[in-house]
């Protein structure tokens, strides 16, 4: 321990190559045996079987790494991370960064659930049915919807489905043509307007006002019009701020003729507190790799899962698990259904942990996993208001639920140092890179705590006192903290590269034709 | 290569201020201030501007013009300066300010720091235009500019991310206003260019949002909103500025900066056109005003666009007037409403109320008119 008693952190340092930097042609993890001559004779050649138009012109410029070597280097990277498992992870607010039972784990390797086949018929998967009706009774009985799919793969994809049901059913009642805006709040997560113009809407947000961070029902009152298809809003906003006037928000777009959707994936802080349905919302979305303890699998199989009032559920995707009082059944058959928004029927695993978690809570344990989030938020906002360079955002406004944005603002007119400086230098003492804010910055330097109902005491006041350090280290050196991280796996890299399309590589193909000087331009 | 920084105060600014006189530009208002017993401020906030930049010393080479026009701020920083140009002390003018500027330019430097206000801003610009960067440390009365960082620390703290290569570079408002027009509380604001700054895009870019986009393609993604949705019978009267005339770039069409061009059916109409052209214009005409948000401020008329009079404001209508902003605008903002000063109290509150911007391609905000 430092002598601010905090831990002295040192990443494992490898300097590992990208994959398609190493090996050499003709390397091989597994040098597969040719078939026997008879079968070759009998079939022909795998090739044969791929039509021509399929065929690749040239062979895919995959790796060529012996076996070793990829253990190694995948093991390696695994080193160089600070994961969910590692560190107190408060920084990433709006993600609800919970701790995931273990033994949980145990329940998706059992051959009964691991060895499972979407194609198989429906009498011989009675047990996983059942555990999904149940579970989407549980996700009614939570929001006051009527009914559940749990097919879209993930968060954003959720509000995409929202936003899709919400397109077929101004289509489906002739006027779609005329109603082509969704409206959301700049607070409200970024998905919440992306989503909508993925589906093709023209999005309107509203600002929020300078003193109490809340979104202007005035505003709203003049953004809508005979051009409203529908509301999507996140409540909490990315702010931790309640919105106490959300029933009216969601009455003046129900009078302009528009559906409402509720952006529940920061749901964490409203376990039996408030629910959707009693706000008046049509349909809502909850993420089941935040608040039901799935973990986030890093952008891998996670789980939006959607509920709808009756009144919208012909919209939703198919099929839907229903029961008749004795069997379980795949309903295919919804008259207004947007169709398939992936193939088969979700990343079921999700559901199955958060079915255990929500089964081992029961519903007192599971209010108050949310009002010890509300707990946790507040102490951590009493702990850092003695941290020089820090202010709350909306410092006159309500308590904050699930998270809390604040600024650094003062800190960087003081000393220059940054928000992205001192999210850096806060993983020189184990705790990962914290979560600035969603874009556009609202509030200048941002930063963004969930200490979510997972963390302890001692997690939170540890998380307070390396932003502490940090802080005071600004006022005494700006530069250790500016030039940060100094004991982890890379050092500070220059961001301009990560915003200049001519330079930033999502692939590897780009990264060499770009690094080549043929970039855009 | 060690980089080269440029320095230029402007002994004389913020000299008016403080005795209230609005301003120092003019030889008549400076002998006045100092009667008044006005003291200067520019050095000061020039050394604090300075000091930031003390970590890079051994690694930069500092230009300078001689005595107080930054010499002496360099080397009570212990800088060693190379000392350019000669003035008279004391008796330095917008003349010393322009050759100097225009030295720096010679001299190559890669970006020059200047304290000083609009005035000097404006000066800066006549000499260099956009071929040189600036950072403005305010040290004026007038501080309309968008050049200028918020206070010296910040300018100083700017320009070392810029010289470490850290930050890029946009295009930022020279306004300044006519003295003495407002030494008779009238204001009326020009816009007489842009000039290069190095643009910390904090405000609005997140490393880990990777996709948001930058000051370019954000305005770029405006003027397609704006003209996929042009219509053939209307006119388009566009303001001044930069987001506004990227619906021209778009449009592969000659442009004025600061003036305000006519278009219909996506052809020039007229350029950089005055109040009586654009009456005439729109004369029996349907037409639509695309105005930006102009100085920073949040002013939509009356800034820089009083061409745009509320005579033509009235005859086009509320409901055909476009405001465009990127997003990074709205958040410098920090909340405060959108202004109008038209001139005239009635279209100022016609104008009131809450109006829609477009932000992006299909993307707009509701937001406040004050």
């Amino acid at each position: 321990m430092s002598e601010a008693g905090l831990r002295r952190y040192h990443a494992n340092v490898w300097e590992e190559p990208i994959i398609m930097q190493m090996g050499s042609e003709g390397e091989r993890g597994i040098a597969i045996p040719h078939a026997e001559k008879e079968i070759q004779k009998t079939v022909g050649s795998a090739q044969s079987y791929i039509p021509a138009r399929m065929k690749r012109r040239r062979d895919a410029a995959l790796p060529q790494v012996s076996q070793p070597h990829v253990l190694r280097h995948y093991l390696r990277l695994s080193q160089q991370t600070l994961g969910m498992a590692l560190n107190i992870d408060i920084g990433m607010g709006t993600c609800t960064m919970k701790y995931s039972p273990q033994v949980n784990e145990e329940l998706l390797r059992l051959p009964q659930f691991a060895d499972l086949h979407p194609f198989q018929d429906e009498d011989t998967v009675q047990g996983i049915l059942q555990i999904m009706y149940e579970f989407s009774r549980f996700m009614c009985e939570i929001s006051g919807m009527d009914e559940f799919t749990f097919q879209p793969g993930g968060g954003a994809h959720g509000i995409y489905t929202n936003a899709c049901m919400i397109k077929k059913y101004h289509d489906v009642n002739g006027e779609l043509k005329q109603r082509d805006e969704i409206i959301s709040t700049i607070f409200s997560h970024p998905a919440d307007a992306a989503c909508p113009a993925t589906a093709d809407f023209k999005v309107v947000s509203l600002y929020p006002d300078p003193e109490t961070g809340l979104p202007d029902v005035e505003a709203l009152k003049a953004a809508v019009s005979k051009r409203t298809a529908g509301l999507m809003i996140t409540n909490p906003e990315d702010t931790g701020i309640f919105n106490p006037m959300i029933d009216e928000f969601v009455n003046i777009i129900h009078e302009a003729g528009g559906l409402c959707a509720y952006d529940q994936a920061n749901s964490n802080a409203l376990f039996g507190i408030a629910r959707a349905r009693e706000s008046g919302f049509d349909m809502c979305h909850f993420n089941i790799h935040k608040a039901f303890s799935s973990p986030h699998g890093c952008m891998g199989p996670a789980c939006g899962s959607v509920g709808t009032k009756k009144e919208i559920a012909d919209y939703l995707p198919v099929p839907i698990v229903t029961f008749d009082g004795s069997r379980y059944h795949l309903d295919y058959d919804r008259k207004h259904s947007i169709g398939k928004v992936r193939c088969f029927f979700g990343n079921i695993e999700t559901i199955l942990r958060a079915y255990a978690w929500v089964m081992g809570m029961g519903p007192d344990d599971l209010r108050q996993v949310s009002e010890t989030s509300i707990i946790n938020t507040n102490y951590l906002i009493k702990k850092m208001s003695s941290v020089q360079g820090v202010t709350m955002a909306y410092p006159k406004q309500a308590r904050r639920l699930d998270q809390v944005r604040f600024s650094l603002e003062k800190l960087k007119e003081d000393t220059g140092v940054t928000t992205d400086d001192v999210a850096r230098r806060m993983i020189d003492f184990g705790v990962q890179e914290y979560f600035t804010s969603h874009h556009p910055w609202i509030v200048p330097e941002p930063f963004l705590p969930e200490p979510c109902d997972t963390y302890s005491r001692e997690d939170i006041d540890y998380w307070v006192e390396v932003i502490r350090h940090v802080c005071q280290e600004a006022y005494k050196n700006p530069e250790i903290v500016k030039s940060a991280p100094h004991n982890h796996a890379i050092t500070k890299i220059n961001r301009q590269d990560l915003d200049d399309p001519d330079r930033y590589a999502m692939t590897w193909r780009a990264y060499v034709r770009k690094s080549k000087g043929k970039g855009r331009k | 290569m060690r980089k080269k920084l440029g320095l230029i105060v402007n002994p004389i600014a913020g000299m008016g201020g403080s005795v209230g006189l609005k301003g120092t530009d003019g030889e008549e208002i400076l002998r006045k201030a100092r009667q008044l017993g006005a003291a200067p401020t520019a050095h000061t906030r020039a050394v604090e501007a300075l000091r930031e930049l003390s970590a890079l010393k051994g690694s930069i080479e500092l230009f300078t013009y001689p005595h107080d026009m930054g010499e002496e701020e360099a080397k009570e920083c212990s800088f060693n300066p190379v000392v350019i140009g000669s003035i008279q002390r004391g008796k330095t003018s917008a003349a010393d300010t322009k050759n100097a500027a225009r030295e720096m330019l010679t001299r190559g430097v890669d970006l020059l720091l200047f304290a000083g206000g609009d005035g000097t801003a404006r000066d800066i610009y006549e000499a260099v235009g956009d071929r040189l960067p600036v950072i403005g440390v305010p040290a004026g009365v007038k501080i309309h500019s968008g050049v200028f960082a918020i206070n010296p620390r910040t300018a100083g703290q700017l320009a070392v991310s810029y010289l470490r290569g850290e930050v890029a570079t946009s295009e930022a408002e020279v306004m300044d206003i006519d003295e003495e027009a407002f030494r008779q509380n009238r204001i009326s604001a020009r816009l007489y260019g842009y000039l290069k700054i190095p643009h910390d895009e904090q405000l609005v870019q997140n490393v880990k949002v990777g996709s948001v986009p930058g000051e370019h393609e954000s305005m770029q993604a405006i003027a397609w909103e704006v003209i996929d949705n042009m219509q053939d019978d209307y006119l388009y009267i566009i303001g001044p500025g930069t987001t506004t005339k990227a619906i021209m770039k778009e449009l592969q069409l000659s442009y004025t900066l600061l003036g305000v061009d006519v278009i219909q059916q996506k052809q020039p109409v007229a350029l950089d056109a005055n109040e009586a052209r654009l009456l005439e214009l729109i004369e029996g005409k349907k037409a639509k005003i695309i105005v930006s948000v102009i100085g920073g401020q949040g002013y939509i008329f009356g800034r820089g666009n009083q061409q745009i009079s509320p005579r033509v404001i009235r005859k086009v209508g509320k409901d055909n007037i476009i405001i465009v902003a990127t997003e990074s605008k709205i958040a410098a903002l920090k909340g405060m409403p959108l202004l109008v000063d038209t001139g005239d109290r009635e279209v100022d509150e016609m104008l009131k109320g809450y109006s829609k911007m477009v932000t992006g391609y299909g993307r707009s905000a509701v937001y406040r008119v004050a």
